[in-house]
């Protein structure tokens, strides 16, 4: 659904967090992916005409960043770290896997929509490796099989919630209107911390500190 | 005695400790109420005083930072906080932010306040949507409260703060990048003088401070500058959380003082992984030059670090141990910086090329022994000779370990590919070789 006069209010509501208008130009590329799951010509434009600059400067700022996509990705996009410390973990292991599994490969859809692939860099979860990023919530701890079996859930239409995030993973737009700055009203699910980050906390209980 | 000493992570464990009630409980927006009753100078006294070091890898003194705003001027100040968390290795700032974002919020109307500052940001990077509810959610609280917003505490401070989510470029860590990609352009960094302090962001005067810093502010405020002194080293005040990850049995995040060496670490996150051999590892991200077992027992402070010849950086210390190919490694951090390297500056952009052609060929046993030489020139011919840092980050992992694992370069020519078998290093091939 691409954007159109109805959604002038949410993004003038964005465009008003800054004390000058072309500030908006990143949340609202993720408000566009959340209407058509990427970043359309159409939204572009859009886009220009509410901050008042030719489309060839939203289209340099579109073009700069990875999570701006210009094709479609899947219903669940999954990314695997493949930077040195999660692929040594297994990370290499585990994007080969999937590309095998999926029969896709490296930014490419399955034919139903439902999941694509891309090899990510470090996503400051290192004490977690190997980590897997779904709609860019944290599946952590992975190995070849669980990662085979969360894309085997996503395709069913049914993935496990996230290790350390909301009960239910949402779905790509869903999560890039959170980018965009819209509450969704789920900030309270889910852990607090993982188990690693609360492991220096619990020796120093342990060993007796004040 | 424990060497630890959880500040920063000490409520992590409490379930709702992300929460404005939570954080209050635990003693949370005191600090703001003592802070709002001071001059603002003396804020910034306070933190020169203590000592506070940024800990977002440079570890420029955060209070003379704040310092540097020129105050009288009659122009708006800006107080940005750098959470684009994204050298490799690094992964503090994510997890405080999850467990307690109040803490960053509370540290920023402090900040603010100090440098006079009636608008605030904090960029944070794309790809943690949960981090992002989290801290959105803790600013929606803090308004609701009267914490942010006008007249905060009755005490004439306005302050506006915003959340502003990046979209992928670890570039945008770096400070003026970051001012750019928020000012609505590509992240591109600028060239200095002038710096932020001047001309920051929209040409205003502005400080850049990383999340771990800013959060450090609130608990200085509560006790006291001698109470931080009386944490770390002589110039590395404080304590700071150190992230262990990799080959270690136990990963994890570990608050300590200032100064502590990966020895007295690596015990506390239970020895390596089946008792294998440590190799090398990073003291501070990918970087900083490597570090071996000869590095055990440097104190890991800025002076000491430094002094052995690499950087506290963010202090993310990656552990690899004897199953791990160097030369995959460093190539893999190179190709990720040639993928990041932003294109404003030709010796980065054309330069990190190169380095992974060459890696490649050195990894798939096709290069030459002249081509460790040659990776060594282009490094010496692409690090400082840019607008920023990153291509000298670049250099840090192929001139370290040419420095201390040459032989096992040439081994890869000698042995006609690599010698070693990708599958014993990772996680779940353990199950095999033995438990974790």
């Amino acid at each position: 659904m691409p954007l159109t006069a109805a959604d002038n209010p949410v993004m003038d509501s964005i465009i008003n967090r800054y004390p000058r208008s072309r500030s908006a130009i990143m949340p609202l590329l993720h408000f566009a992916q959340s209407k058509d799951g990427y970043v359309t010509p159409e939204s572009i434009e859009v886009i220009a005409q509410k901050l008042n600059l030719e489309t060839a400067e939203v289209s340099a700022v579109a073009t700069f960043y990875t999570q701006y996509k210009r094709k479609p990705v899947g219903e669940y996009h999954v990314g695997v770290c493949t930077n040195t410390l999660c692929a040594v973990m297994g990370g290499d292991a585990i994007f080969e896997a999937l590309k095998d599994h999926l029969g896709i490969e490296n930014d490419e859809v399955t034919a139903d929509g439902r999941v694509s692939v891309e090899h990510i860099e470090c996503n400051a979860a290192c004490d977690y490796a190997p980590v897997v990023m779904a709609n860019w919530e944290f599946y952590d701890n992975q190995t070849v099989q669980s990662a085979k079996d969360l894309v085997d859930a996503m395709r069913q239409g049914n993935p496990p919630a996230p290790t350390r995030g909301p009960n239910k993973l949402p779905t790509w737009k869903e999560n890039s209107a959170v980018l965009a700055g819209l509450n969704d009203g789920r900030a309270h699910e889910g852990v607090q911390a993982g188990e690693p980050s609360l492991l220096g906390l619990k020796i120093a209980k342990e060993q007796g500190a004040k | 005695m424990t060497k630890l000493t959880p500040v920063l992570s000490a409520s992590w464990d409490q379930k709702d400790s992300f929460t404005i009630e939570g954080y209050k409980r635990n003693g949370g927006y005191k600090a703001v109420e003592k802070a709002l009753a001071m001059a603002p100078d003396d804020v910034i006294q306070l933190v020169k005083d203590s000592g506070l070091r940024g800990r977002g890898g440079a570890g420029f003194p955060t209070g003379m930072k704040w310092g540097f705003i020129p105050q009288g001027d009659n122009k708006e100040h800006y107080f940005v906080v750098n959470a684009d968390e994204s050298e490799p290795g690094t992964c503090k700032d994510m997890p405080m932010l999850m467990a307690n974002p109040h803490v960053l919020v509370e540290g920023i109307i402090i900040g603010s306040y100090a440098i006079r500052a009636n608008h605030a940001f904090i960029y944070i990077r794309g790809e943690v949507t949960h981090i992002i509810r989290r801290v959105q959610q803790a600013i929606e609280d803090a308004y609701k409260a009267g914490y942010l917003g006008k007249n905060i505490l009755g005490k004439g401070f306005d302050l506006e703060l915003v959340l502003h989510v990046g979209a992928g470029a670890y570039i945008c860590g770096e400070e003026t990048a970051l001012l750019d990609s928020l000012e609505g352009f590509r992240g591109q960094p600028r060239l200095r003088p002038p710096f932020p302090a001047i001309a920051g962001l929209y040409a205003r005067p502005t400080v850049v401070n990383n999340v771990e810093s800013v959060a450090s502010v609130p608990a200085i405020v509560n006790n006291g500058v001698e109470w931080f002194a009386s944490m770390g080293t002589e110039k590395s005040k404080g304590f700071t959380l150190y992230s262990l990850s990799g080959h270690v049995k136990n990963p994890g995040q570990f608050e300590a003082p200032l100064g502590v060496t990966l020895r007295e670490l690596i015990a506390l996150a239970g020895g390596m992984r089946n008792g294998n051999k440590l190799k090398f590892w990073t003291p501070g991200g990918s970087s900083t030059p490597l570090f071996t077992e000869a590095h055990l027992d440097t104190p890991l402070d800025y002076e000491g670090v430094a002094a052995a010849g690499s950087m506290l950086g963010t202090k993310a210390l990656q552990i690899f141990d004897e199953t791990v190919c160097v030369v995959r490694a460093v190539l893999r951090w190179t190709e990720f910086y040639k993928h990041e390297s932003c294109g404003k500056c030709t010796p980065c952009r054309e330069g990190t090329w190169w380095l992974v052609q060459i890696l490649k060929d050195l990894e798939s046993g096709k290069g030459e022994a002249a081509d460790l030489d040659k990776l060594l020139d282009l490094c010496d011919n692409i690090a400082g000779r840019s607008f920023c840092a990153l291509a000298d980050g670049a250099a840090s992992p192929i001139i370290s370990s040419l420095k201390y694992f040459r032989q096992e370069y040439l081994d890869h020519l000698s042995n006609g590919g690599c010698p070693f078998d990708p599958a014993k290093s990772t996680l779940f091939a353990l199950a095999e070789g033995g438990a974790r």
